[in-house]
């Protein structure tokens, strides 16, 4: 076959084809349209986020060398001279970087606190908008906000800014606005002294930023520092210093662009199920230009050609799609979705030709794998076969997919095993990935298996459609692995988010004991209660019992997000009525070292378990403790460590506490104590009084909103398996019209043909649905002990929310019949009596 | 038993519109008419409205003391259910179901036990001759075997009227005179009625007598 002549064929035979059956074209081009738009959505949506973030940390680094940096509650400022009378130091630059709450609003904002003359030499960049002198940083009340702080808060220069601290607030005035180019995230920049007076951090730095001479090499620099940097204070690189925090984040992205790809997938499978259907209707048509001359390879290269075009198609719509999905959702929910990764962050949607390019060509990739297997099944039937009446699913026969399908399925338990790579579930998401690819190989054999054993019914319709269905299991196993495809990943993310949601507010009961819980500010770290204030509130009246809690940020380790120091009233006998803990206990004798309780994120990601010996930088200098336990906590991602506060107390020195659980006295009513206790503060702003009823109200609602996307992933999954089940039965309707015509003469009515289709509809679905449950529980016991486990490091406990479900199962299965049913009634719309006398 | 009168009917063609004027006709039970006509002047039409698929623009069609042209088409069905038994050029067996199944098809269809289908199927199975055939599938079949099932599923339930549509379109002389005999044999064996529409004038032959369908109406051929 001369290559010039294949374009005709192609017009001739996919084109006709493709303009005569726009149902089809329509659904397979929204498989991947949608399946790119998702993919190339997430992958902007995390690009312009982590390009923002690293725009983030380079700018605040500017030209240094090495980074310097302490916990968030600061080290003392005496490092800093040390620091810059090295010999291999030739600018350094001290900070302060506080979480600042707003005062009357909901949020924080970071306030860098800088002297100016130093930064001048390592972040030049920081300080050179054209209209800002240096000198005007040296006035107390004074900050310069970037524009994008400036148009978040709605300030211009001059205006007042009111910050909380402790529980008082202080206005700034907004003295200039920092290089628009160079700051585009949520920023405000004081002098240092001023910043360390006004915020309450007198003597207390929490970085320096190291501008080495030419010639210094870091590495020997870092080391030398390790040897006597107070406790908990890391030199590291501005690199190393970016990678830290967008690690925090990289499990979350990865899920998000897993799910992304997941629906790629199943729009892969879309067309897979779209073209394996379509090329059975059009087995004779083939067979005829096989049998006029058209060799093997040229049909499949007509029918892989056929794929690509539809891949080129949707593609194309699925990239405009997904450049304008990503507007959306950064404008909408911000980088993270949000989840409160990049809250700071203000990112701006940027796509390369690139990337543009590489998830067009993804796109196309996925479609012509899913038109390959049917493409070359139909090169490779005998044309004398293929022009025989039911040749469908013989064709369909020489298909051996069991074994295949086994060994996936087993390949993929065998890989839930394996440990994360980097941090990262990769082996996870691939158990996933052949557990999913090995179920949709095993529903020829299964439909075969359950269809069989199907009663012979006596009703008429009903019997036609079970006698069809027996006879064509492969067939029904497209359209039901379509169903298992969609249903199985629902239900997979329904089980693993009304899991965590129940686990979630079964921790919230173990946490929130008390009657009311009082916050010094609702965000950020500068609000606090004095030892003064903590002892009004325990003596206020309605007050039963006031426990008081103290958290600070701690840095273990320099290439890890810091985690978070607890210190609350605890000893061993009570920790387990106080902590949700996990696994076995321990009471450290009075000769070991005193008894720490480690959240297992910070367990997982530290490798601490009950029994050891951990290490603590408190107050510049290392302690000892035992670890006694492992508790759950959902609300630090980072880890937490709970210790005793009359030992923090001992310690630190620090009498300070940042929340209050209140057990109200008999007959005390939660409303009239908070106001008196808000009185009796002096009504200071920032202070938040909420019961536990309102908090844990507030955490689900947050929750919820964090996994509304993954509602919408599986509200597409269901409508894309929903569109697997319409093309499939839309395409054997057509291709059955004839036999309608046929039953039309010898007096079945339309209404029961309906019924025929609609018992076939709900007998494949059916079959779907109690697969997809049986493959979505099984991905969903993955999901939750190993991706997740893996991602996040916390545990949660299975609940199978059977309501949602069954809802959903009955949902489908009605939709699946109505859509069988809807598909018959289209078939039938033009001349079916006419059709008995089209040739086979 | 069957009478068509004043029908009249216009219809898209394959050659554009065409119409069925002023048709009329009677058949009695046990006789057998041919319909003979070109290509696309309307007798699948006429066919389609005697069965009830289709209805005419005027004119009536009775079936005994049936008015079919004033039922509506559920009712239609149920007597075409009843009453009519379809043989089509292109057989039109189900795939997946066997020959067995095929044939009691119209059975199942009016409520017939299972025992009573296997048994009826099998006699006509037995009558047709190829009751050997009966568990296997129509594409083990060749054409005439399958054109043989197919005219016992159009006579298991017994019908009133037989409608045969270009029997003998799509096979051989030896097949097409086996067929043809066979569907003379059994409107005469039921005493029921037969309209057998062909291009054939030799499958024509077979009939009672021989009517032409043109532009202007059904005219029956002399008798020879």
């Amino acid at each position: 076959m001369r290559s010039a002549v294949l374009p005709g064929i192609f017009q001739a035979v996919s084109g006709n084809a493709l303009r005569d059956n726009p149902g089809r074209l329509v659904l397979a081009l929204l498989g991947i349209a949608l399946g790119v738009a998702l993919g190339l959505a997430m992958h902007l949506v995390n690009t312009s986020a982590l390009n923002e973030f690293n725009l983030a940390v380079r700018s605040l680094s500017g030209e240094a060398d090495l980074v310097i940096r302490g916990p968030r509650g600061g080290f003392d400022e005496t490092v800093y001279p040390r620091i810059a009378r090295l010999p291999q130091v030739r600018a350094a630059s001290p900070a302060i970087e506080i979480e600042a709450q707003l005062a009357g609003r909901k949020d924080a904002l970071t306030i860098t606190g800088i002297d100016p003359l130093r930064a001048a030499q390592v972040q030049p960049e920081l300080l050179a908008g054209p209209e800002n002198r240096i000198t005007d940083l040296f006035d107390p009340d004074v900050l310069f906000l970037s524009h994008t702080a400036a148009a978040w808060l709605g300030l211009k220069v001059g205006d007042k800014l009111r910050v909380n601290v402790g529980t008082s607030s202080v206005e700034l005035k907004i003295a200039g606005l920092l290089s628009p180019g160079a700051y585009r995230q949520r920023l405000a920049v004081m002098d240092i002294a001023s910043a360390q007076w006004r915020l309450q951090q007198l003597g207390r730095i929490n970085r320096i930023d190291v501008r080495l001479r030419p010639g210094s090499d870091a590495q020997a620099v870092q080391r030398e520092l390790a040897q006597w940097l107070p406790a908990g204070v890391h030199a590291t690189t501005p690199d190393a210093e970016s990678g830290r925090s967008t690690g925090m984040s990289r499990a979350y992205r990865l899920n998000l662009d897993m799910l992304a790809l997941v629906a790629l997938f199943t729009g892969a499978f879309l067309v897979f199920s779209t073209q394996v259907l379509a090329t059975l209707r059009r087995r004779t048509h083939f067979a005829m230009l096989r049998a006029i001359g058209l060799t093997r390879p040229a049909l499949t290269c007509l029918l892989l050609g056929e794929g690509a075009l539809i891949g080129a198609l949707g593609s194309t719509l699925g990239v405009a799609l997904g450049y304008a999905l990503a507007g959306v959702v950064l404008e909408k929910f911000g980088t993270d979705l949000g989840a409160g990764y990049f809250r700071a962050l203000a990112p701006v949607l940027h796509a390369d030709a690139r990337t543009l390019a590489a998830f067009w060509l993804l796109g196309i990739a996925f479609a012509i794998a899913g038109t390959a297997i049917p493409a070359v099944e139909a090169g490779r039937r005998a044309p004398a076969l293929a022009l025989k009446a039911g040749d469908e699913e013989q064709g369909l026969k020489n298909w051996r997919t069991a074994w295949p399908g086994m060994v996936m399925v087993s390949g993929g338990l065998v890989l839930t095993q394996a440990p994360a790579v980097s941090g990262l579930p990769l082996f996870g998401y691939a158990a996933v990935a052949l557990i999913l690819l090995g179920a949709v190989l095993l529903m020829p054999w299964l439909a075969a298996a359950v269809l069989r054993r199907l009663p012979a019914l006596r009703y008429p319709p009903a019997m036609l459609a079970i006698a069809q269905l027996q006879a064509t299991p492969r067939q029904a196993a497209i359209c039901i692995a379509a169903v298992v495809t969609s249903f199985s990943l629902t239900v997979a993310m329904l089980i693993m988010v009304g899991s965590f949601r129940q686990s979630l507010d079964a921790w919230l009961t173990t946490m929130l004991p008390a009657d009311l819980y009082l916050r010094a500010a609702r965000a950020g770290e500068t609000g606090f209660l004095t030892p003064e204030q903590q002892a009004r509130i325990a003596s206020a009246p309605g007050i039963g019992h006031a426990e008081f809690l103290r958290s600070r940020n701690l840095l273990l380790d320099p290439v890890r997000p810091p985690v978070t120091l607890l210190a609350r009233p605890i000893d061993a006998a009570s920790a387990r009525s106080i902590l949700p803990l996990l696994g076995p206990e321990l009471a450290p004798h009075a000769d070991e070292p005193p008894a720490a309780w480690i959240s297992e994120v910070a367990g997982e990601l530290f490798g601490f378990k009950p029994g050891d010996r951990i290490s603590l930088p408190l107050d510049g200098q290392q302690h000892v403790f035992t670890v006694a336990g492992i508790w759950r906590d959902y609300a630090r991602q980072n880890g937490a460590i709970v210790i005793d506060r009359a030992l923090y107390m001992r310690i630190t020195g620090d009498g300070l506490a940042n929340d209050a659980a209140l057990r109200l006295a008999e007959g005390a009513t939660p409303d009239r104590v908070a106001q008196a206790l808000l009185a009796r503060l002096g009504s200071p702003d920032g202070i938040e009084i909420a019961t536990t009823g309102k908090i844990r109200d507030a955490s689900l609602s947050t929750f919820d909103r964090t996994f509304a996307v993954t509602y919408a992933l599986e509200i597409i999954a269901v409508l894309i398996g929903l569109f697997g089940v319409s093309a499939s039965f839309g395409a054997q309707a057509l291709a059955r019209r004839r036999e309608f015509g046929m039953l039309r003469h010898i007096g079945i009515t339309r209404f029961e043909i309906g019924i025929m289709l609609g018992c076939e509809g709900m007998l494949v679905s059916s079959l779907g649905i109690a697969c997809g449950l049986a493959i979505g529980w099984l991905v969903s016991l993955v999901l939750i002990h190993v991706i997740n486990r893996q991602s996040f490091h916390w545990s949660m406990n299975m609940d199978v929310p059977w309501l949602p479900l069954v809802a959903l199962a009955v949902l489908l299965i009605t939709a699946a019949s109505a859509t069988a049913v809807w598909s018959g009634r289209r078939a039938m719309s033009g001349d079916v009596v006419g059709a008995v006398r089209e040739d086979w | 038993m069957l009478t068509i009168r004043n029908l009249n009917k216009s219809y898209a063609g394959t050659r554009g519109g065409g119409v069925l004027r002023d048709v009329n006709l009677e058949l009695a039970r046990g006789e057998y008419v041919a319909i003979m006509g070109e290509s696309g002047v309307g007798k699948s039409t006429l066919l389609n409205m005697i069965a009830g698929l289709d209805l005419p623009d005027s004119g009536g069609i009775t079936l005994d003391d049936t008015a079919i042209t004033t039922l509506d088409d559920t009712a239609r069905t149920l007597l075409r259910r009843d009453r009519m038994g379809f043989v089509f050029q292109a057989f039109h067996l189900l795939p997946h179901l066997t020959v067995a199944q095929n044939v009691a098809l119209p059975l199942a269809l009016i409520g017939a036990a299972p025992a009573l289908r296997a048994k009826r199927a099998g006699e006509i199975l037995e009558a047709v001759g190829i009751a050997a055939l009966a568990r296997s599938y129509p594409r083990e079949l060749s054409g005439g075997e399958m054109q043989l099932a197919a005219i016992a599923r159009a006579l298991v339930h017994r019908p009133q009227l037989l409608l045969a549509d270009e029997p003998t379109g799509n096979l051989d002389a030896v097949s097409a005179r086996h067929v043809l005999d066979l569907l003379r044999d059994q409107v005469k064996h039921n005493a029921s009625a037969g309209i057998l529409v062909t291009h054939s004038a030799a499958a024509a032959a077979t009939a009672d007598r021989v009517c032409v369908l043109t532009a202007g109406g059904l005219r029956a051929l002399p008798q020879s």
